[in-house]
């Protein structure tokens, strides 16, 4: 199986990154190497083997929804890419 | 000076407690050696004035019966520290300055250590020789333009060159490890589930775990003392008894059961890492340890299968990357052209390579194909350590298939880089803790390593067979300070 230029633009969009023609035939490069590599795995029979989703098969512990961390609005706001102080601001998404 | 930077971390705690040396003689021991070793690019940020001021404080009312009293350490920049930059070695992060600590760096401060800044590792963890950062290559410094192994690449060199006396890194696939091996220097991975996640910037959480780098192995069990620790802000922490590592540690390893597993012998291996072995397993038996051939069926699909489970993790991780909260930003005519722009000239190509492979991998009409075929290998190879584990007590392997190879060598090949981690990957599918020991030289006179394997949460019985090698392998890097 290998990927498709047009897959490979496919597969930017949905990640949110832009690229142009030249980089999208270089990872349809290299992303083909790396998938021929993958696709070993097709060589072993798992119809009846359960997949491992987590190391720590131990079921979620609960806690209380209390509030611990009070008045950080200053702390949260600080890394803002936008200078707003109350706000993030991202670009008009409304008309 | 040159005394103090020779000194291991457990010395210098002798030393400061003995007060035949203050924090401050050694914390500005490291800040000048540091300051002349510029060329190894090690260094993110540091925190010099800040921590010869901590030192100060530390020598006028410091606690002595802390477990690192008044010892300066330099930590991998993908540990969150509280108003100190922390870039995870990429643009995106370039400007971001938490408001909070991770627990693991944490636990460091709150026995006494003193942060002298952050050092410089591959972009998000990804890479395995520190040539995908942001802040540019990390040199080693075994030898000239060689790489110090990755993704902790600035913490081995940092280390190796003696400019902190112990570190800290993160291990995904061998990123302690890999680089530990080629810098000639220790390096456990624990558990996982040992050290807590809280803080640490998220490459793939089911595969991420801290662990201490160190100049030997009691070092390390010093190290892991201090950051093992159940904690309620991770929710895979197991709250398990953790030992008295360091107190504990035995060089008697008398009838303990070591397995080979013949599937470590793979095609183009190096001769030289194929003789380390067996004067390893030589080693080993003269220890009076039982050597015990094992078989791990499915070694070779662990790769594989890491390359579908680590980059669909990451995928949903950074995520969060967007330009909106934190981190870099650039404009775009709307909402996601903002987006895409920002993450297309925040990320570097390998982060950007395995977002879309964690993408298509998990996109619909694929899942079933790539990621849930992924983890089932996973149950397949964790499987053989579990059957392994019922005839011995831990595994030898080499840590790496070849030593440190030069700058620029294999960045053309993505394959062919993550091949490095062959031996280390198996380990992090199956939660189990690892170490690398420093073991001999190639003809370069580049370090080599051996792992060891052990089951899981048996972190003493890791550091007390690797305690005993050490001991009869009395390796030593003798660096020639080049880059001075």
């Amino acid at each position: 199986m290998s990927i498709d230029l047009k897959t490979i633009k496919h597969i930017a969009k949905l990640s949110r990154i832009s690229i142009d023609d030249k980089k999208a035939k270089e990872l349809e490069k290299d992303l083909n190497s790396i998938f021929e590599f993958i696709e070993a795995l097709n060589k072993v029979d798992t119809k009846k083997v359960d997949p491992l989703t987590s190391i720590v098969e131990t079921s979620l512990k609960l806690r209380g929804d209390e509030v611990k961390t009070k008045n950080i609005r200053e702390q949260i706001l600080k890394n803002s890419p936008d200078e707003n102080k109350d706000f993030f601001v991202v670009p008009k998404v409304v008309e | 000076m040159s005394d103090i930077i020779n000194l291991t971390l457990s010395a210098l705690i002798n030393k400061i407690k003995k007060k035949e040396l203050s924090s401050q003689e050694i914390t500005n021991a490291y800040i000048a050696r540091a300051e002349k070793s510029k060329d190894l690019n090690t260094y993110i940020t540091t925190d010099f004035e800040n921590a010869i001021e901590k030192a100060k404080k530390f020598d006028e009312k410091g606690n002595f019966d802390y477990k690192l009293p008044g010892i300066p350490i330099a930590v991998k920049d993908l540990f969150c520290t509280n108003n100190l930059k922390t870039t995870a070695g990429s643009k995106i992060l370039s400007n971001f300055i938490p408001s909070y600590e991770s627990t693991v760096t944490q636990h460091l401060w709150d026995e006494g250590a003193i942060l002298l800044g952050k050092l410089n590792c591959d972009e998000f963890a990804m890479g395995s020789s520190n040539e995908t950062s942001f802040f540019g290559n990390v040199e080693s410094p075994v030898g000239k333009k060689v790489v110090p192994g990755g993704s902790s690449g600035g913490s081995a060199s940092a280390l190796a060159a003696k400019l902190t006396p112990t570190t800290i890194g993160t291990d995904t696939g061998g990123s302690i490890r890999q680089p530990a091996s080629f810098t000639g220097t220790v390096g456990l991975k624990p558990t996982y589930g040992s050290c807590s996640r809280y803080g640490i910037v998220a490459f793939a959480s089911s595969l991420d775990q801290a662990g201490p780098m160190t100049q030997d192995v009691s070092d390390a069990a010093l190290m892991l003392d201090v950051i093992s620790k159940y904690d309620t802000k991770d929710s895979t922490s197991v709250n398990f008894k953790r030992g008295d590592y360091f107190k504990s540690l035995s060089s008697n390893i008398k009838g303990k059961k070591i397995g080979i597993p013949k599937e470590y012998r793979v095609d183009g291996m190096a001769k030289e890492i194929e003789s380390l072995w067996q004067d390893g397993i030589t080693l080993l038996k003269k220890l009076g340890a039982k050597i015990i051939d094992i078989s791990l069926p499915h070694t070779k699909y662990a790769l594989p299968a890491y390359y579908i489970v680590a980059p669909a993790e990451a995928s949903s991780n950074l995520a969060r990357y967007d330009g909106v909260k934190y981190g870099y930003r650039s404009e775009g005519e709307n909402l996601i052209s903002m987006y895409e722009n920002t993450r297309s000239e925040g990320f570097g190509d390998e982060v950007k390579r395995r977002i879309m492979i964690g993408t298509y991998v998990l996109s619909s009409g694929y899942y079933d194909a790539y990621y849930l075929k992924a983890q089932k290998i996973r149950r397949l190879i964790k499987n053989d350590f579990d059957e392994a584990y019922k005839s011995v007590d831990a595994i030898l392997t080499p840590s790496t298939p070849s030593s440190a190879f030069k700058i620029g060598d294999k960045t053309d090949d993505p394959v062919s880089m993550y091949l490095n981690d062959i031996f280390t990957v198996p380990v992090n599918l199956s939660g189990l803790p690892a170490i690398s020991i420093p073991a001999g030289k190639d003809k370069n006179n580049y370090p080599l390593g051996l792992q060891l394997i052990g089951k899981a949460f048996e972190e003493q019985n890791l550091l007390d067979i690797s305690y005993s090698m050490e001991k009869e392998l009395s390796f030593k890097n003798n660096l020639q300070d080049w880059w001075i």
